[in-house]
């Protein structure tokens, strides 16, 4: 409608990229926090493993479900963070006050996110393929895709669940409450379509998960983004 | 003690509480309604296959219905909460939604109950439980995030959010995990039933459905009551008269 400068695409795009290019450096600038959850998700590997046992058939067939819940679990830590930076010293309001759609501040955190995530999955899932002896370098072309789908279904529902949890008492809590329900889907996907690429599980392989796991990601990507107005608004 | 003249909230509650004898007619009929339906239920003959196990289903079929039923008004609530921000949406979507979950929980339980016997298991990962399951655990995500907002308006916003997003991960829940073995059996249409059977299903399922009405309106009640509670006291503390909003 409005000719403004600012409210074209290309302001848009502008503005996303730089919440999430201030997101990333604010993470680059301060290490400690992405060494520390690295190494949360190296000890879920190992813990899983110990619970699992040493027998390798055993570890081989729970590997996909273990390294979506690893994968799950750390970058919880992830989307916390970041609206907790942004609530300390009223940085959020600043952002909010900033003309142009808000949603864009959704977008730019789901980037910023998807990149914390996917260089802790850049360690994690060569050290999976270690400790449990899984073809991982060998299977990279077809893992791939699944990890960048399912990562940004996880991420996609994390930053928008973590809008609202971070603001709210016993958040800790409410962050997981609200978000691993939803992600249900999302596992389900992502782990069988890891399976059908890692162990060749022939009765997954009927379904094309892959695709399914897109479909997942379209919808609950856009009816997040459509929703975020509504949880920022304050 | 409360005066005349301090209380706005309290007086636009007042319609809705002057229908209290209204409401609990309504909710002995749907009592007695629902007393009746049992009792047709309960009196028709033993199932060839289970026998009188086959009973349960009068009850389990129709919370599911209902249950189902009830979340489809917490994601409407929702789009209207969005829409014109009205009071009365976050107050349907709440109280349909704790209905909802009342009764998505007794359908688990009588599933269970039903399995064990049948399945000779109380639990197993099949599409239709896991996905139940599912939608249970995030309508009580949706209560919890009630519980934990204390300001009104961003509960209502934040609610009505959550609720259109988890209306919207179960179809998606149900079918992912459609391709899963499946154990839980295909419904029975009324074609494949027994006439009796299918009158007993419909009228426990309108049984229910007044039951989760007047449940969900009392909930609406106790949700206007508890805002003009909210109301007369922000006024007497703006006013000095306490010195703190308990």
């Amino acid at each position: 409608m409005s000719a403004h400068p600012s409210e074209s695409g290309a302001g848009e795009i502008s503005r996303i990229l730089a919440v999430a290019w201030k997101d990333v450096l604010m993470e680059a600038r301060s290490r400690a926090n992405f060494a520390a959850v690295v190494g949360f998700a190296v000890l879920m590997l190992v813990l899983f493993g110990f619970a699992l046992g040493p027998d390798s058939r055993a570890l081989a067939q729970a590997a996909a479900g273990v390294l979506w819940l690893t994968v799950i679990f750390s970058s919880v830590l992830a989307f916390g963070r970041t609206y907790q930076l942004e609530l300390e010293d009223g940085a959020l309001d600043s952002l909010l006050m900033y003309p142009g759609d808000r949603r864009s501040l959704f977008l730019g955190k789901v980037i910023g996110a998807l990149a914390f995530v996917f260089a802790v999955e850049a360690i994690v899932v060569p050290l999976a393929g270690i400790l449990y002896g899984l073809p991982v370098l060998v299977a990279l072309p077809d893992l791939l895709p699944i990890m960048v789908l399912g990562t940004i279904g996880i991420v996609a529902l994390g930053t928008f669940y973590a809008g609202m949890a971070s603001r709210v008492r016993a958040r800790e809590v409410l962050l997981p409450l609200l978000l691993f329900p939803m992600l249900a889907p999302i596992v389900i996907a992502a782990v069988k379509a890891t399976d059908v690429v890692l162990i060749g599980d022939a009765i997954a392989e009927r379904v094309n998960w892959l695709g399914l796991l897109a479909g997942f990601d379209a919808i609950f990507l856009a009816a997040a983004y459509l929703l975020f107005g509504a949880v920022v608004e304050d | 003690m409360i005066p005349d003249n301090d209380t706005g909230a309290a007086a636009a509650a007042g319609p809705l509480l002057r229908r209290g004898p209204a409401l609990a007619l309504f909710g002995l009929a749907a009592a007695a309604f629902f007393a009746y339906a049992q009792w047709y239920g309960l009196n028709t003959g033993p199932e060839r296959d289970m026998g009188h196990l086959q009973k349960i289903l009068y009850v389990h079929v129709p919370s599911a219905w209902i249950a189902f039923l009830s979340f489809a008004v917490v994601f409407l609530a929702g789009v209207w909460y969005l829409a014109t921000r009205s009071e009365r949406a976050d107050e349907l979507g709440a109280s349909a939604a704790e209905v909802g979950t009342l009764l998505n929980g007794l359908v688990l339980l009588q599933g269970m109950i039903w399995a064990k016997p049948s399945w000779g298991v109380w639990w197993t990962w099949d599409a239709r439980l896991s996905s139940t399951l599912v939608l249970f655990l995030v309508f009580v995500s949706y209560l919890a995030l009630r519980a934990l907002v204390d300001d009104r308006e961003r509960r209502a916003r934040w609610s009505a959010v959550v609720g259109i997003l988890g209306a919207l991960g179960v179809p998606v829940v149900y079918m992912s995990v459609r391709w899963w073995r499946t154990l839980h059996q295909v419904q029975s249409t009324p074609s494949t039933m027994d006439p009796a059977f299918a009158t007993g299903l419909r009228l426990n399922a309108f049984g229910v459905l007044f039951v989760g009405a007047f449940l969900v309106l009392l909930r609406r009640r106790v949700a206007r009551m508890d805002a003009a509670v909210e109301a007369i006291a922000d006024e007497r503390a703006l006013r000095g008269e306490v010195d703190h909003v308990g």
